[in-house]
């Protein structure tokens, strides 16, 4: 959106953008052209040797089987997590939405879980159904049900999909909420009068409405699920049992900062920055911009 | 101007109590010890200070071994190393190709004129730390051996002879299916260091090679040959045991140390370095014995690998001599007979010098404590081959998770255990050649 | 209108918040119970008889400064945003100066960049500059993304034409303008932001873990993880008591402001 120019300083400013420019070209194009130069080396772990192998570090990630399976369970994993979380909040918006007693008390109990931090809800949740010392671990072990997410992969990947679809039920909700309450209620409530009873009113009238906020949430909670779980899975399973957990984020620090394979480490962020970038250029195809989350 | 320079220059002196001690050289040292162990680590350097005025050395808990290599290496890539740090025997085959990054034991004493004479030191243990001439590049500092725990308690009650521990992996199989009848303890058997115990350790002492070249000795080019028809059998072993609930797997490295001294375990396989923390939690009678045989794949075992780690020193750019003297300063400190009998009696790892041996023989240790001296039994046992000298094979570290992984999914139920050692072999093959690659080799 | 209550939405509201609230209270009760009986599978959903023994120990074992250097990364994150990009997407809206697009372009590509695809070499990066183990380090790389400025820009570029004349007229200076007319003006968005980006400084976890390698800047999310990095010896209620000092800045950050945090996260979206 262009506007005519107010002030017609020169210097000023560029001092007052220089900050956020700087701290840009620091610690975001730097680093990233570092990992692109990264992607293309074999390096040592103390970094003394370090040779340009051109595409070979892709070609590698993409010739792994295991590479390729921990690109088909983080997709696994970011689906589940979305559609789990976005349903839940969905639900609960909708009644949040109704006319009740205690309405701003119930948004209330239902917006401070946006506090909790995704390595915070892999204790809480660790507290809940860990095998030994877990509410409800321990019960499930107690009545014959062998329940051990260290051991059995894929209790493990339910277990982090659990957690991080919980903690992001909160984010979804606030947005499904405010989508539900610009739609105007004399739209929902010609709908009422014409018969439409509640379910067809929402599947007819409500939910194609609330399409801007679905999608809206759709990318921010696949970008979510697959960045900013990190902390949700490192704290609880560390990627493990074997590599049942391990999403393409933890591959990246695995890789990188566990086995100092820089290489193969730098070329594994490359292909995720490549995939935010076509996430993101969808979004704002579809959306125009995109707002604060 | 003058007042405030005064001011803040009088509130400076006052804040800092570190101006008292300006005159120590500060040294650093990243250990990976904790519970009875990290607190000797403490004692030690409360020691080393107190005996000198010129250096003060820091031990600083860093997290677990990998842990400690990881930070190590970002640390010194920031220019922030730490002047000392304890890596773990499998990084050694990565810290030898850090050419720069560290001063082996042999330049230290030559640069600093410091004696560290490695005749001191008894040469199964010294071995795995030194370079093919002889030369030592990093000290010994806590070496220890795999050993089987046992509980004598849940022994007697599963009617076994808490005097007699199985010799032999048959007996040891009998020996957890009677627990198990017995319901003598909630979990027959268990093992720490899972890999490094019944892979690395079984490999030794029955004289099967874990790596060609020496086990890695004698090159950078060595393969894996883990998968041998020995370890296989043994693998198998494992996986069958926990079909049949004589074996629980409890996790990697030394999270299931506690599940042996809490009690739920009645024999638990792990380093001989865990007597301290046995010594301290265990609520019941124990015993320390060797590690079981198979005779049908050697009858006649010889010596255990060492573990744990060596302290090797790291540079730094602005790091000055006086600096490298204190550290040469420490590492002869730790290597005087008290110190290292010390040390060895009261954790449960191998004296690392002659000296600290014949101290702890001649202070009646042995015969107070029982079955401390099965570890160093184990170690001098047979003739040492090219199989039992120990391991060198760069990002080791690495292969062992890549085992892990894999034995993780052959208990699950997901492959068989040549299955798991062939994978295993695969990708470690990969990792070792990259290492190869990228160290120029 | 409803005849009688609406026991429905009761009901799900109801499972929705004890969904919530149950991890919530499970810590809480969990703190004031013996760790040893935690260990051996006895943890309850009843308060214990420990009372705030737990509490103690957490504080004691190095709470106090996690907790600081948490609500220091937090506040410096918070503010140090808010300043910058308000300055920046003041600079876009209101002036032309050479390469504003360039630069509008490229602070718009670092919306691509999540931390963690950047973790190896910005690390790299901290390293040349000395930033690694500083409590520089590690805040200031976080403030540098430009969701921010985005939002601040829409909010200046929709200010009323009559206001900037008025401005003009009296001779104001385009940091009295932005002083006086711009500020207040963007003032709940500020306060969204603040709770926004409050709540991520003090959740962050993955950059903290890379940056400080010397425990005495561990944050307090990093300190609980590492209580229980060794499931068999942690202290549960020592691990418990410090979650429930973890969770609560950021609870009372987000309760209190909550109505400026949902409007200026749902604004931009409508």
């Amino acid at each position: 959106m262009e506007r005519r120019t107010v002030f017609h300083h020169r210097l000023l400013p560029i001092l007052l953008v220089a900050p956020q420019f700087l701290l840009t070209v620091f610690f975001f194009l730097w680093p990233a052209g570092e990992a692109i130069w990264s992607s293309m080396t074999r390096q040592d772990p103390f970094g003394l040797h370090s040779q340009f192998v051109g595409l070979d570090n892709f070609t590698d990630l993409f010739e792994d089987p295991l590479y390729r399976d921990s690109i088909g369970r983080t997709v696994v994993f970011m689906t589940a997590v979305s559609l789990l979380s976005m349903a839940v909040a969905l639900l609960l918006a909708v009644f949040a939405d109704r006319e009740i007693r205690g309405r701003g008390i119930y948004r209330t109990l239902l917006i401070w879980p946006y506090a909790i931090a995704p390595a915070m809800a892999a204790v809480l949740w660790l507290l809940l159904l860990q095998p030994q010392i877990g509410l409800v671990g321990v019960w499930l072990n107690r009545h014959g049900i062998a329940w051990d997410y260290h051991l059995n992969g894929t209790q493990a990947l339910t277990v982090v999909i659990l957690a991080s679809a919980w903690k992001q039920v909160s984010y979804n909700f606030i947005f499904f909420l405010a989508g539900l309450q610009s739609i105007p209620r004399t739209v929902t409530e010609a709908a009422r009068l014409d018969g439409a009873k509640g379910w067809r009113r929402f599947r007819t009238i409500t939910f194609p409405l609330l399409a801007p906020t679905t999608f809206f949430l759709i990318v921010v909670n696949l970008v979510y699920a697959a960045f900013d779980t990190f902390g949700t899975v490192q704290a609880l399973t560390q990627g493990g049992p074997g590599k049942a957990t391990e999403t393409l984020v933890i591959k990246v620090y695995r890789d990188g900062v566990v086995n100092l394979d820089i290489g193969s480490s730098s070329a594994q962020s490359v292909v995720l920055m490549l995939g935010v970038v076509a996430l993101t250029a969808l979004q704002f195809r579809f959306l125009g911009r995109r707002s604060d989350a | 101007m003058k007042r405030r320079t005064l001011l803040t220059g009088s509130l400076a002196l006052a804040a800092s109590p570190v101006a008292a001690q300006a005159a120590k050289t500060p040294l650093v040292w990243w250990h990976a010890m904790t519970g009875a162990n990290g607190e000797e680590i403490n004692r030690i350097a409360t020691g080393f200070n107190a005996s000198q005025s010129a250096y003060e050395i820091q031990a600083v808990y860093k997290g677990g071994y990998a842990d400690v290599l990881t930070a190590a290496i970002a640390a010194w890539r920031a220019n922030q190393a730490p002047h000392l740090v304890q890596i773990f025997e499998v990084g050694t085959g990565s810290m030898l190709a850090a050419g720069p990054a560290t001063k082996q034991v042999w330049q230290l004493a030559q640069e600093t004129g410091v004696a560290l004479d490695p005749a001191l030191y008894i040469p199964g243990v010294r071995g795995y730390y030194a370079l093919s001439d002889g030369r030592q590049a990093s000290m010994p500092f806590n070496s220890s051996t795999a050993v089987m725990w046992y509980n004598k308690d849940a022994f007697e009650k599963a009617g076994l002879d808490p005097e007699k521990p199985p010799a032999t992996w048959a007996d040891t199989v009998a020996a957890a299916r009677a627990i198990k009848a017995k319901e003598a303890a909630s979990i027959p058997v268990t093992s720490s260091w899972l890999i490094w115990v019944q892979l690395e350790q079984f490999g030794a002492i029955h004289d099967l090679p874990f790596a060609s070249k020496s086990n890695g000795f004698d090159g950078l080019d060595a393969e894996l040959k883990f998968n041998g028809a020995g370890q296989a059998k043994q693998w198998q072993r494992l996986a069958d045991m926990s079909q049949e609930g004589t074996f629980k797997y409890t996790g990697r490295d030394t999270a299931p140390d506690a599940v042996f001294y809490s009690g739920q375990a009645a024999i638990g396989f792990g380093s001989s370095a865990g007597r301290g923390d046995i010594v301290r939690n265990a609520k019941f009678r124990w015993g320390e014995a060797l590690l079981p045989i198979d005779t049908e794949v050697n009858p006649h075992p010889i010596n255990s690998i060492i573990g744990g780690a060596s302290l090797w020193t790291m540079t730094a750019r602005e790091r000055t001599p006086a600096e490298y003297k204190g550290v040469a300063e420490f590492l002869r400190y730790i290597g005087q007979p008290e110190v290292d009998a010390h040390w060895h009696q009261t954790t449960g790892y191998v004296p690392v010098t002659f000296g600290g041996y014949e101290k702890s023989k001649a202070d009646g240790y042995y015969q107070t404590a029982v079955g401390a001296d099965v570890p160093i039994q184990q170690l001098a046992r047979g003739t040492v081959t090219a199989n039992s000298r120990g391991l060198r094979l760069g990002r080791l570290a690495e292969i062992r998770n890549i085992l892990y992984e894999e034995t993780e999914k052959m208990l699950q139920g997901q492959q068989t255990a040549q299955q798991t050692l062939d994978a295993g072999v695969q990708r470690g093959n990969r990792v070792l050649r990259d290492f190869q690659k990228s160290v120029g080799g | 209108m409803r005849r009688g209550p609406d026991w429905l939405a009761h009901a799900i509201l109801g499972l929705g918040v004890l969904l919530f609230a149950l991890p919530v209270w499970l810590v809480l009760a969990g703190s004031t119970q013996d760790s040893a009986a935690i260990a051996r599978g006895e943890l309850s959903l009843w308060p214990g008889a420990d009372g705030l023994a737990a509490y103690a120990r957490a504080w004691h074992g190095g709470a106090p400064r996690m907790l600081l250097t948490s609500l220091g990364m937090a506040l410096l994150i918070a503010g140090g945003k808010i300043v910058i990009s308000s300055l920046s997407a003041f600079a876009v809206a209101f002036f032309r100066f050479p390469f504003r697009q360039v630069a509008f372009w490229l602070i718009f590509l670092t919306l691509m960049l999540p931390v963690e695809v950047r973790i190896i070499p910005t690390y790299a990066v901290m390293s040349d500059f000395g930033l690694i183990n500083s409590f520089t380090g590690l805040w200031v790389p976080l403030i540098a993304s430009a969701t921010a400025t985005l939002l601040y820009r829409q909010v200046f570029v929709a200010i009323p034409d009559e206001l900037i004349e008025a401005a003009r007229m009296d001779g104001a200076g385009p940091l009295r303008f932005f002083w006086d007319i711009v500020v207040p003006v963007s003032a709940a968005n500020t306060a969204a932001l603040f709770v926004i980006l409050f709540v991520y400084g003090w959740n962050q976890y993955l950059w903290p873990l890379l940056v400080a390698t010397d425990p005495r800047l561990d944050t307090i999310v990093i300190g609980i993880v590492k209580m229980i990095a060794v499931e068999t010896q942690a202290d549960w209620a020592a691990v418990m008591a410090t979650a429930v000092l973890a969770l609560l800045p950021p609870v009372v950050v987000v309760v209190l402001m909550q109505r400026w945090f949902v409007s200026g996260l749902t604004e931009g979206e409508k």
